[in-house]
């Protein structure tokens, strides 16, 4: 028997051909099938004749005893590929006691794996853990106590709990690594049991344990027993032992230890910086996760210093960019979607450092995509041609993903470079490539949808596009350009005639319904052309269209044209473009606490699946500000019925729902305010500055005879507002269809706000007034205010300005005087007062009075919104 | 905290899978391979998510976290508060560990090693949290001896001179010596050894102009390391070595870069005097400095391409491509050279042993051109067929990729004047050291 031995090893150690050797077995089965998964049928025979027979046989002769190994190895290659060996639980209980420290590891693999399904006969195995805890090898021990707590069984905590304790005053460390871990799983597994507090007191001594391992697993233990009571404690002195002893941990180590002191709170503002300048080394490690886990920490010691944050974000930047190189990719991936963060924060953090984001051409899509979402945020005006020329190197990528994201990150520049960008979109046009055009014409609709001005060239470029259109999304982007320009786009009714003669193998739904829009609206505009093709549209999808959606729109637009054609436009002819964007393109610097909790989580690489996902469908703007037809019906919106429109579909609604309410009850006058036609901010900005020129004439006489323009100031108690977010306020806004063109940051003193609408107010006898209102809202902090009101009650000069203002006062001042209505006003907001600037044209002050109480109204809510 | 890890081939099959909670049953392995293999190419596949399946966990959401190296896939299955640094770093050092006891990473060695990975799992985690993952401790617990799988090869007998003697070959080690076990190392005795590289990615970007605009260097020093007793390394370096853009050192030609960082262990107090990096190295491989230098490369990229491209009257597209490198003579390198467009194509080469072909998966041009000499110039006439030829499709030809190995090259030009060891080591002891540039990405516009 011992001859073949070698032979045996031989063959092990040159797979696969491992099998064959028991092939050489005077035994029952012939020859083994080599599959790598082994029915368990054979298994079990190898293995128990394994056991009963050959094992003794070498045990006795002294020979390796490796020769375990075969029968084991097989059991297990079979357990890690999916198969059920459960049912040699019994033997390998058996096989346990051996004193070859490999064969014992791999037995407890099995073990571990199987016990839950055979609590009985794991009971048998504790004996022989027990005694392994007694054992003079370190390793032993720590093996043996290891898997006793990994076997998960309820029933045996009783038996296990006597050698944790004495494992917690082992002499080798690696056994109290072992024991104080194995405090945490016998909690988890009687998760109901009272807390042992001695346990606890232990664990907590052990903190000063001189091996840094145990330290951290004692960490990592009490915030598991303690997870009831929020976890462990972190006072001061524990806080600065864990500090002090951070250098003699590995990485691991240190990122818990990191971790946990996020919920310190330092007591002073000196050991607040102490800690700092302790962790600042740390903060700049070459380890990414060591380097990750310092920032969350200083952001969340710093959440009241922002300047302090700042200075870490700064700090962080070169080991984020090192990491954005790393050889992993994976790493490489997580770091960008680190630094997308960052940005949102500190938009000019890697300004300089661009040319890192560049893609090299091996590099994964998905790398790729979040590279140019970088590169987009980092443009200016020294690097845009750079970047442009290299972004439209990936239009060409073989990958469609990338080429298209390439495509949308082109147009998402676009909006502050347009005319380079529109040069290359019409460019590559010109290429004739199916997925290349689809893009192209999406992103021109996204653009022209931000950038009116951008339209021109749009609707030059869309001559003969049609052809290399197939996929849906791009042809719904083309018929909703044509739809909206088709008065500057000379073949607009040829193109939609195609479609239309298409239109009964027509698939999507959203062609369809784009289709029928696209074509109403080249109606109103270029009728003689249109007429006929609308008729058979609309013909067609009346009387045989079988899906509902179309069906009823067509009826809709059937039924509107009976209407009359002024109706129709009216319904139709809605906004061109996106009048919440205008001069507010640059997105506003996001505080650092709004994305602070979620850095260093898996939170910032899982947004972008859901990004891309959106990008994939269409592109991000059209999914959020879609351009359809209906909502365009509320822009001329009585206010008084703005409950019913806005029923309730957010906070933001809700405030305006109450205040709607108390304008209907303040005002009698009927009056509607509405935002189109839209103003561009050039416009805004050059009427604002005329009236303000003829105003500063200060000539009464002059003024009396310019009748059509009105000047008012008004101070609005709301002390919250200037701390309002743009966005909030902007959505409020909206919703009475008050226009904010522009703004300050929040927090930035002086703090203005530009806004404007148009008012229509039915006076008698069908005449309606439709007025023009700029204002501006003006904050400039306590001590500009009370200057401001000196100057109002000494100074003649100021008594100008106020002789418009007579007629605008708070319905509840009863003086004819413009002057002392205003300082009236003035102290009631001295403190916190918001100066409102409203400019009239033509002038109306009954609608001006109106306007004035909405902006009021509205103002109140939200301040009082926030506090 | 780490919930499980698991390995499966690239076509699914589980190789290894260890449980280290109880929270997740074993079912998620092909849940994860269900998920990977669906995902569209855009979708990034480092975090996947799905709601847990057992009752008493279904508020937390399970998240997969994997790498693939060696074509293999690696996952961690976690939860969302878990910090993704972390767990992909620690993924990373599995592998190298893996490789470094087993010799290689690839699905025959891992079947072969299970064993000694479970083992090495058991030791790196324990109920989900890191233990450690320094090869210095795990020796001492590792018992399972490695399978190597290295064929027999001829070239470990050719090392061996006649009577001893000294032959080339001695002075060279194969690519692939450095790729053993660490632990055979105790067994085979005598052949301790230290391997250090000096690695180098290039990223170089180069306009439709000629002008350079944009070199990157990433690169690295590596230790590999398969001494059982080394006490101390000394590291020596570029004596004019200088780290970001004020210092400068000596006369000679600046060694510069932005930024450079070093291992924990690394022990500095020579550094700013001598430029000497003192380690005690641990067993097995580990990234002892890791540097940066952007836009300003010592010397001129390594390659230029002049191309021209033209319409000839029979409809078809001309590229004339001509490639010049600039590497001293007496280098030559195996060069890819791959530009994209989309056609059929027929070609001129300068020489046989070049070849080109298109490959129309992704749409590209491959001009293969072995051992090209530095110092020379090389062109190739590509005609395309191109269906409906317009001056637009000018636009798709390009950019020009080029993926080369440049040894015994840094472009950096950071070398390693020394490498000692103390205490002189009392067997026959080898130091390797090795210097690779390989290209990241070296992209020329067209």
């Amino acid at each position: 028997m011992p001859f073949f031995l070698p032979n045996f090893l031989l063959y092990f150690s040159s797979s696969p051909a491992f099998l064959f050797p028991i092939s050489l077995y005077p035994q029952p089965f012939p020859s083994l099938p080599h599959c790598p998964s082994l029915p368990l049928s054979l298994l079990f025979p190898i293995f128990s004749f394994f056991l009963l027979f050959v094992c003794p046989l070498y045990t006795h002769t002294h020979t390796h005893t490796h020769s375990f190994f075969l029968p084991l190895f097989l059991c297990l290659r079979a357990m890690s590929q999916g198969v059920d060996v459960s049912g040699l639980f019994s033997e390998m209980v058996k096989a346990c006691a051996t004193v070859d420290i490999v064969q014992k590891k791999l037995v407890y693999v099995f073990l571990c794996s199987y016990a839950s399904l055979n609590p009985e006969l794991s009971l048998l195995v504790i004996n022989t853990l027990r005694k392994d805890c007694q054992d003079p090898n370190p390793m032993v021990r720590s093996l043996a106590l290891r898997n006793m707590t990994n076997l998960r069984l309820p029933s045996l905590v009783e038996y296990v709990e006597q050698p944790l304790t004495a494992g917690l005053r082992d002499r080798a460390a690696c056994v109290r690594r072992v024991a104080v871990l194995g405090f945490a799983k016998l909690h988890n597994l009687q998760t109901n049991s009272e807390i042992d507090a001695a346990v606890v007191n232990e664990l907590y001594s052990l903190l000063r344990d001189p091996d840094p391992v145990v330290m951290v697993n004692c960490l990592r233990a009490l915030e598991e027993i303690l997870k009831e009571e929020g976890g462990v404690a972190i006072n001061k002195p524990i806080t600065h032992h864990l500090l002090n002893r951070l250098k003699e941990c590995d990485v691991w180590g240190q990122c818990e230890v990191l971790r946990i002191l996020q919920r310190y709170r330092p007591q002073s503002e000196d050991e607040l910086f102490d800690i700092l300048s302790l962790l600042d080394a740390s903060l700049v490690s070459p380890h990414p996760p060591v380097m990750a886990a310092t920032l969350s920490l200083f952001l969340s010691l710093c959440s009241g210093l922002p300047a302090v944050s700042l200075a870490a974000l700064e700090r962080v930047r070169g080991p984020l960019l090192a990491a954005c190189g790393s050889m992993s990719r994976e790493m490489r991936f997580t770091a960008l979607c680190h630094i997308q963060l960052l940005l949102r924060s500190v938009p000019g953090l890697m300004g300089v450092h661009y040319k890192r984001f560049f893609c090299g051409y091996a590099e994964p899509a998905y790398i790729k995509q979040r590279k140019m979402q970088v590169l987009v945020e980092l443009v200016n005006d020294e690097n845009v041609a750079m970047l442009l020329d290299e972004l439209r190197g990936y239009c060409t990528d073989v990958n469609t993903d990338t080429a298209q994201s390439a495509i949308s990150a082109i147009g998402h520049i676009g909006r502050s470079y347009s005319d380079r960008c529109l040069e290359i979109l019409t460019g590559l046009l010109g290429l004739k490539q199916e997925h290349i055009t689809s893009a192209v014409v999406q992103t021109m609709r996204d653009l022209v949808w931000v950038c009116p001005q951008c339209s021109d060239t749009v609707c030059l470029a869309l001559e003969g596009c049609e052809e290399s259109l197939q996929d849906s999304q791009g042809r719904q982007a083309l018929l909703w350009l044509l739809g909206v320009y088709g008065e500057r786009v000379s073949c607009a009714p040829y193109t939609l005639e195609v479609f239309i003669d298409g239109v009964r193998s027509e698939t999507s739904l959203g062609v369809k319904m784009e289709l029928l829009t696209a074509t109403m609206r080249l109606f109103l505009c270029r009728p003689a052309e249109t007429q006929d093709m609308l008729g058979r549209l609309l013909h067609y999808c009346i009387e045989e269209e079988t899906d509902m959606c179309v069906r009823d729109q067509a009826l809709l637009y059937y039924r509107l044209l009976h209407c009359g054609i002024e109706e129709t436009r009216k319904v139709l002819h809605g906004r061109r473009s996106d009048p919440s964007l205008g001069v507010l393109i640059g997105r506003p610097a996001e505080p650092i606490s709004q994305w602070a909790c979620s850095f260093n989580t898996l939170e910032p690489l899982r947004q972008g699946t859901i990004e891309t996902e959106s990008a994939s469908r269409g592109s991000p703007e059209h999914v959020t500000f879609d351009p359809k037809p209906n909502t365009d019906l509320s822009d001329t919106l009585n206010y008084s019925h703005i409950e019913k429109v806005h029923s309730g579909s957010d906070s933001t609604t809700q405030r305006t729902d109450s205040s709607a309410d108390i304008l209907a009850s303040n005002i009698t006058v009927p009056l509607s305010l509405s935002l189109s036609p839209a103003l561009s901010p050039e416009e805004f900005e050059h009427l604002w500055l005329q009236q303000q020129a003829l105003h500063a004439e200060q000539d009464p006489e002059k003024m009396k005879e310019e009748e059509d323009y009105t000047y008012m100031e008004e101070r609005i108690h709301c002390p919250a507002i200037p701390h309002c977010s743009p966005q909030n306020l902007q959505a409020a806004m909206q919703l009475v269809n008050i226009q904010t063109l522009a703004f300050t940051p929040p927090h930035t003193l002086p703090w203005r706000v530009y806004l404007y609408t148009h008012t229509q107010r039915t006076s008698s006898a069908d005449m309606t007034h439709s007025t023009l209102i700029l204002g501006e809202l003006l904050y400039t902090g306590e001590a500009n205010q009370k200057v401001r009101v000196k100057k109002g009650t000494g100074d003649r000069e100021v008594v100008v300005e106020g002789r418009e203002d007579v007629q605008i006062k708070e319905q509840e001042e009863a003086t004819g005087d413009g002057l002392s209505g205003r300082e009236l006003s003035g102290k009631d907001g001295e403190e916190e007062g918001v100066k409102v600037t409203l400019k009239q044209q033509p002038r109306d002050d009954k609608a001006l009075k109106g306007f004035l109480s909405i902006l009021t109204t509205v103002l109140h809510t939200l301040s009082s919104d926030r506090a | 905290m780490i919930s499980q890890v698991f390995i499966l081939s690239s076509k699914g099959d589980h190789l290894i899978y260890k449980d280290f909670r109880g929270e997740a049953g074993s079912d998620v392995v092909s849940i994860f391979y269900e998920k990977v293999t669906a995902l569209t190419g855009d979708q990034p596949p480092v975090v996947m998510v799905t709601p847990h399946k057992r009752e008493q966990h279904s508020h937390k959401d399970l998240h997969f976290v994997h790498v693939r190296q060696g074509g293999l896939y690696w996952v961690a299955t976690t939860t969302a508060n878990s910090s993704p640094f972390t767990v992909i770093e620690f993924l990373n050092r599995l592998t190298a560990l893996i490789k470094d006891y087993c010799g290689s990473l690839s699905e025959k060695s891992v079947q072969m090693n299970f064993a000694l990975i479970y083992e090495l799992l058991d030791e790196v985690v324990d109920y989900g949290y890191v233990q450690t993952t320094s090869s210095d401790v795990l020796k001492n617990f590792i018992q399972t001896e490695a399978v190597s799988s290295r064929p027999f090869s001829l070239f470990d007998l050719s090392n061996i001179g006649l009577f001893g003697a000294e032959t080339q070959q001695s002075k060279v080690a194969p690519s692939s010596a450095a790729t053993r076990p660490i632990q055979s190392s105790r067994e085979q005795g005598g052949k301790s050894e230290i391997f250090v590289d000096v690695i180098e990615r290039m990223s170089v970007v180069i306009g439709s102009n000629g002008v350079l605009m944009k070199a990157d260097v990433e690169g690295e020093i590596r230790v590999k390391c398969y001494m059982p007793s080394c006490s101390e390394m000394r590291i020596g370096l570029n004596e004019e070595f200088s780290i970001g853009k004020s210092q400068l050192r000596g006369y000679g030609a600046a060694v510069r870069v932005d930024e450079c960082s070093f291992h924990q262990a690394v022990r500095l107090d020579e550094f700013d005097s001598h430029r000497i990096l003192r380690l005690s190295p641990s067993q097995g491989e580990q990234t002892v400095m890791q540097y940066q230098l952007s836009d300003d490369l010592p010397s001129a990229p390594p390659f230029r391409l002049f191309p021209t491209i033209e319409r000839d009257s029979g409809g078809r597209l001309l590229m004339y491509m001509k490639l010049r490198c600039d590497l001293p003579p007496k280098r030559s390198l195996n060069v890819d050279c791959c530009c994209y467009c989309g056609f059929s194509l027929s070609q001129e080469l300068s020489s046989p042993d070049q070849s080109a072909e298109l490959r129309p998966q992704s749409r590209a041009v491959v001009w293969q051109i072995p051992r090209f000499p530095g110092g020379t110039q090389l062109s190739a006439l590509f005609k395309l067929e191109v269906p409906g030829l317009s001056s637009a499709s000018m636009l798709e030809v390009g950019p020009v990729g080029l993926s080369f190995e440049l040894p015994k090259i840094t472009a950096t030009g950071l070398q390693i004047r020394f490498l000692r060891l103390t205490p002189v080591q009392p067997s026959p002891s080898q130091r390797w050291v090795r210097y690779v540039t390989h290209s990241d990405s070296y992209t020329i516009r067209i």
